[in-house]
């Protein structure tokens, strides 16, 4: 049976990644139509900034989801995916500060690095950015075989930018801290279901209805 | 150039002294009866007859004091009444629009306490009947570092302190925002830090200075419920947020009053909260603003100044004061 699944798996694997891919990309045609049909508000420049950052979050948390998702469905399946979505994080990303850099500062270059030096919540959120550059760069397979053993160990960075981006949430919050907590939550629900003991609820749990199956 | 233009007008088309005159009768008028919806219909018919009033605009604005309007170019109104600062319904820009059709504005009363003659709680006719409303365009800077201009309609705060008696022993005046969870869905948010209802403050002078009104609409419409209906302060020389909306309580003090953000985070925002490019709230800089609305490619980023622009109509009130400490 479960063979068969994996073999089905690799089968449709490309057309999945296809599908991925277009459907990641909705987001950015969400930008352009907010853009052209002129439906961003009075202050288009943030709302986009604001919409840009939001997606790059979101495609951190799908791409942080990847090993917990493996642990609880034991399949190693959702590994082929997390590469195109932390691209994704890095292509958000790197959108959110174009934007930002284009249209909020106007390209006043001196008032970006005040910005960094000065403003706590651009100082960490630009360190994340930062920090996300070696992931993306080192992403593909040549230098992952390059890397060897050193690439997992870089790419734990990830944990690093997780935590920054947070703070970079939580010091924009004037008064009202639902929102970011809500992503907290959800970073700690991500951290602790990589815990060994997970794992171990996980396989003794399929081992025991193996079991029941024989 | 200027007595061509003049010439140029037909005689037909300029509004006669006493139809001026009637529009501003008639706006006293509906400020007197100024309760729920009763004014937008009255105003906008009073604009539909008198075509065009530009002329006498202008005259207006030559005869009144400084600093009562400005010629810069005005927020349309679909962006002073869909971008709003309103956290007792959301913390989103659009969410005042979206949820504060739930607030009931009528009846509404304010309750004027403390060191006054005459404390009372008043029906917000009473408070209204015996003022003339007026126009004031003024700009408006956010704490967040974004601007607008907009034409308000309201009267002095002064007239109405005058009215009620300000008593020897006051020193500052304290507001109040009405507080009613169930109308207002901010309220009810469980992680919020502002401590419910917002209140604020001003220093007596400062409230007592001409360019501080109370408005009871925009645009020559009665207030937009998310703009802070049905009667909220404008303070033009401080950030958005000294200007508390829907106010129910005006109590004079011979104590500073408390003030919500000031409250919430004093390392933040300070009792005074003058607009000021000298000192940069510590998350961002005021050196600047953008005025809304803007587009991509014009951010209309423009250099602030200092109390808004409202410096020689108000500095003078702060002379030797520090406002670098006290922000």
């Amino acid at each position: 049976m479960a063979v068969v699944n994996k073999s089905r798996a690799v089968k449709y694997r490309s057309y999945i990644k296809v599908f991925v891919f277009l459907f990641a990309l909705l987001p950015l045609l969400q930008l352009f139509l907010g853009v052209l049909q002129n439906s961003l508000g009075p202050d288009p420049a943030k709302a986009l900034a604001h919409l840009s950052g939001e997606w790059a979050l979101r495609f951190l948390i799908i791409t942080m989801a990847i090993t917990p998702l493996r642990i609880i469905t034991r399949s190693s399946e959702w590994v082929h995916y997390r590469r195109m979505m932390g691209l994704f994080v890095f292509f958000y990303a790197v959108l959110h500060l174009l934007i930002y850099c284009v249209f909020l500062l106007g390209l006043q270059w001196q008032d970006l690095w005040a910005d960094i030096l000065e403003r706590p919540y651009i100082t960490v959120g630009f360190g994340a950015w930062v920090l996300l550059l070696p992931l993306a760069v080192t992403s593909t397979k040549r230098w992952q075989r390059k890397l060897g053993r050193q690439w997992s160990r870089l790419h734990k960075l990830i944990y690093m930018a997780s935590a920054l981006i947070l703070l970079h949430i939580i010091w924009q919050a004037r008064s009202d801290l639902e929102e970011p907590l809500v992503y907290v939550l959800i970073f700690s629900v991500l951290m602790l279901l990589r815990l060994p003991i997970v794992k171990r609820i996980f396989n003794d749990r399929a081992k025991k209805s193996a079991a029941h199956q024989h | 150039m200027l007595i061509k233009q003049v010439a140029d007008i037909l005689p037909s088309e300029i509004t006669s002294e006493s139809s001026y005159l009637n529009r501003r009768q008639f706006m006293g008028a509906a400020g007197a009866m100024a309760m729920g919806s009763l004014l937008s219909p009255a105003i906008s018919s009073a604009s539909e007859v008198i075509e065009p009033p530009p002329l006498d605009y202008l005259a207006a604005t030559k005869a009144s004091p400084s600093g009562f309007y400005t010629s810069e170019v005005q927020t349309p109104y679909r962006d002073v009444t869909g971008y709003n600062n309103f956290y007792e319904f959301g913390t989103d820009k659009t969410d005042p629009e979206k949820y504060a059709s739930k607030l009931v504005t009528d009846p509404w009363s304010v309750s004027i306490e403390g060191e006054v003659d005459k404390p009372g709680t008043y029906t917000l006719e009473d408070i209204l009947k015996p003022h003339d409303l007026e126009e004031r365009i003024y700009r408006l800077r956010c704490v967040e570092a974004w601007s607008m201009v907009v034409p308000w309609i309201g009267f002095p705060l002064a007239d109405l302190l005058k009215r009620f008696g300000v008593g020897s022993k006051a020193k500052y005046v304290a507001f109040e925002t009405l507080y009613r969870p169930d109308e207002m869905r901010g309220q009810r948010s469980r992680f919020g830090t502002i401590d419910w209802p917002y209140v604020e403050g001003l220093r007596l002078d400062e409230a007592m200075h001409p360019l501080t009104i109370l408005a009871v609409g925009v645009y020559g419409k009665t207030m937009p419920k998310q703009n802070g209906a049905p009667i909220r302060l404008i303070v033009p020389w401080k950030y958005g947020f000294k200007s508390i909306k829907s106010i129910v309580k005006i109590r004079l003090t011979e104590r500073k009053p408390a003030t919500s953000w000031n409250k919430t985070a004093p390392s933040e925002y300070g009792f005074y909260s003058n607009v000021n490019p000298a000192v940069s709230h510590p998350r961002w800089s005021q050196a600047t603003e953008r005025r809304l609305p803007n587009s991509l490619f014009k951010p209309n980023r423009i250099e602030t100044l200092p109390f808004n622009g409202y410096a020689e109509q108000v500095a003078s009130l702060y002379t030797g004061l520090n406002l670098k400490r006290h922000f």
